[in-house]
């Protein structure tokens, strides 16, 4: 899932340093991405996973790193029942 | 919960008064000479207001934040300039005050200017930014010395020439990005202020905001440990919108007051006939209970959200929408309420200086949609728009 989250970024985080050399827990925003950008990236997520961030979900703290976007959609997932 | 209640009522008792005494009689020439309000804010420190936010352990009022608005209010019924200052600087004192997060040099900050009823100014804005306020371009930048310097270019800073400390935001670093942002708090005399505009504008003339080029020399500690981009999500940006909109509020409700009382004296003339005028006034007061509405609900949502552990929902997109809505609707408002007092005063309103004069509320007012753009605000909304969920 890392990968997967790592390439979002690379493709809708306009960030300023090359996404594949970013640590798991290095701070997005301190790498470049915008509030704009962080919504296309926000939107990619939800498109890539099949899942919808609520609200309580939509802020700065929930995006600004791999891995806190990676337990954000873990709880997601867990919450969702399998069908 | 009682002492509260009775500091709140102290302070908006004292506020009034000044609003009545000093900012009512020389709003005229404040607004004719775009001179600073000089009367007003000295009225102001005498009653210590400008610390009324601080919590009395630090040497404040220990105020509520709904009695901070309440006061902006009060004194943009009399001086729209006045309750602009008033705000911007309690807009600095509440962002420093909830998030120096036991910071020593901002607590002393905090007591001194308390002790000493210090203005404070903001240098926010930059040239080459395009307004947004969420980047920087000038940087904190460490000398060999152990001190750390800046200089930045302000294309305006409100009664910055009158100010005793200045809060300034800027890059963490110089390698950093321009979000990556840090708010740094300087006392004057650390400061260069080189003007490098004139200020003439058409309202708010008061508020005496020329642009300038900004250095100083300060320690390191003299920067916010809390990152800005958090201090501006979780408090300045609500607090500006909801103390700002309230004054507005206090200006298009004066205005208002105009309206009536020259429709009262029309009817007055002759008796048993409704003025013409009474039903334009009609039309109006609902208008206002719009600016009304939204404005109350707003900062009561904001109380409310402040009071929750964590004040987690501070930092959420669909509560930014709130309060930038807030802001749209509000600067849109003001200046209808006051443009539709004119329709219902004529042309007493529109001459200066008659009792019905409205064209002061009118120009005024007429800032507020340009005071952080309301189509940069558009942009950010609907961009947030594209994911926020329950808005």
């Amino acid at each position: 899932m890392t990968e997967e989250i790592r390439q979002i970024i690379a493709d809708h985080g306009r960030l300023s340093v090359d996404a594949a050399g970013l640590a798991p827990d290095a701070d997005l925003y301190h790498a470049g991405m915008t509030s704009h950008a962080s919504v296309n990236v926000m939107l990619a997520l939800e498109d890539h996973f099949d899942v919808e961030f609520p609200d309580r979900m939509l802020k700065r703290s929930v995006f600004e790193s791999i891995s806190a976007i990676e337990a954000a959609l873990n709880e997601l997932r867990a919450e969702t029942p399998v069908s | 919960m009682s002492v509260s209640v009775d500091r709140d009522q102290a302070f908006l008792s004292a506020v009034s008064r000044v609003a009545d005494e000093f900012a009512a009689p020389n709003a005229d020439a404040v607004d004719r000479d775009a001179r600073f309000p000089s009367e007003t804010i000295d009225a102001l420190r005498e009653e210590r207001a400008l610390s009324a936010f601080v919590s009395p352990e630090l040497g404040g009022g220990g105020v509520s934040f709904a009695a901070i608005a309440a006061g902006c209010r009060e004194l943009g019924r009399r001086c729209g300039a006045s309750a602009m200052v008033f705000a911007m600087h309690q807009i600095k004192v509440i962002s420093v005050a909830r998030h120096l997060d036991g910071a020593p040099w901002f607590e002393d900050y905090l007591r001194e200017l308390a002790d000493e009823q210090r203005l404070i100014a903001s240098v926010t804005s930059e040239v080459g930014t395009g307004g947004d306020m969420g980047r920087s371009i000038a940087a904190v930048t460490a000398t060999d010395h152990g001190t750390c310097t800046f200089e930045k270019k302000a294309p305006t800073v409100s009664y910055g020439e009158h100010a005793d400390d200045l809060l300034v935001t800027l890059r963490r670093a110089p390698d950093a990005e321009p979000s990556d942002q840090v708010m740094v708090v300087v006392h004057k005399d650390q400061a260069t202020l080189e003007q490098v505009s004139s200020w003439d504008p058409l309202g708010m003339r008061g508020t005496c905001s020329p642009g300038f080029v900004v250095g100083a020399e300060f320690a390191p500690e003299q920067v916010l440990p809390t990152p800005f981009p958090r201090v501006m999500s979780e408090t300045m940006v609500p607090v500006t919108h909801i103390l700002w909109s309230n004054l507005w509020l206090g200006i298009a409700t004066d205005a208002f007051d105009r309206a009536r009382a020259f429709v009262r004296a029309a009817a007055k003339q002759k008796p048993g006939e409704t003025p013409p005028a009474a039903l334009r006034l009609s039309h109006l007061m609902s208008e206002l209970s719009l600016l009304r509405a939204e404005v109350g609900s707003a900062q009561s949502e904001f109380v409310e959200i402040c009071d929750e552990p964590g004040r987690e929902r501070l930092s959420e997109m669909a509560t930014a929408l709130r309060f930038n809505n807030l802001k749209i609707a509000a600067s849109e408002q003001a200046p209808k309420v006051c443009q539709g007092a004119l329709g219902v005063c004529g042309i007493m309103g529109f001459k200066n200086d008659t009792p019905f004069s409205v064209g002061r509320h009118l120009r005024d007012t007429m800032s507020a949609s340009l005071m952080i753009a309301n189509e940069r605000i558009h942009h950010t909304n609907a961009s947030l728009l594209l994911i926020a969920k329950d808005v």
